[in-house]
């Protein structure tokens, strides 16, 4: 990995301006499921071209988390919490964009559960906190 | 990341709108959606094993198991 390649903007919005010509092509034609799979296709590739990148930033926030000397789960709870929230905006836009909201919802829904599963014991830890410094 | 894969899915979805509006013009109303139906399938197969690949790589990253 290195550094930050200006090209690689150029790339994504080259990409998003050609597939959302297509799209509108496609529902011109009256063929709005090959639309939808278009956009979740381009979704894929945009988030796929910048996933390198995104993993050279975590490493590093994790080598500075270890030197900081911190608790490692909690940096780790956080980290998963991001990565369902991808996922879970990744599933959530493509149903919103077939207008399913409904499934959307649900989807979100599903991502908030399990969140605040993986984030109960940092909440936990900081009631332990507050009842330790409270007389 | 190879973008070929959103032209080839763009044509096909073109071409199976001009084929449905020939089929619907010689009364064939019944194979225009069954053609709709295949073309759906197959690009639905190029695009499921993407996705997971994506899946796989978002979870080896956030370190979700």
């Amino acid at each position: 990995m290195t550094g930050w390649d200006v090209m690689d903007i150029v790339q994504i919005v080259g990409i998003g301006i050609i597939s959302t010509i297509l799209i509108i092509l496609l529902r011109q034609s009256n063929k709005a499921e090959f639309a939808l799979l278009v956009s979740a296709i381009t979704g894929m590739i945009i988030f796929s071209m910048v996933i390198d990148k995104m993993r050279y930033v975590i490493e590093t926030l994790s080598s500075l988390a270890r030197n900081v000397n911190m608790e490692f789960t909690y940096f780790s709870t956080i980290l998963k919490i991001i990565g369902i929230a991808y996922i879970v905006e990744f599933g959530a836009q493509i149903s919103r964009d077939a207008g399913e909201n409904a499934i959307a919802s649900k989807i979100e829904l599903g991502g908030k559960v399990i969140m605040m599963v993986l984030a109960m014991p940092i909440i936990l830890a900081l009631l332990d906190l507050i009842m330790k410094v409270l007389p | 990341m190879d973008i070929s894969l959103i032209f080839k899915i763009a044509s096909i979805g073109i071409l199976l709108g001009i084929l449905n509006i020939i089929l619907d013009k010689a009364d064939k109303k019944e194979f225009s959606y069954i053609i709709t139906l295949v073309g759906v399938v197959i690009v639905f197969g190029m695009v499921i094993s993407l996705i997971s690949r994506l899946f796989d790589s978002i979870r080896s990253i956030f370190q979700l198991y």
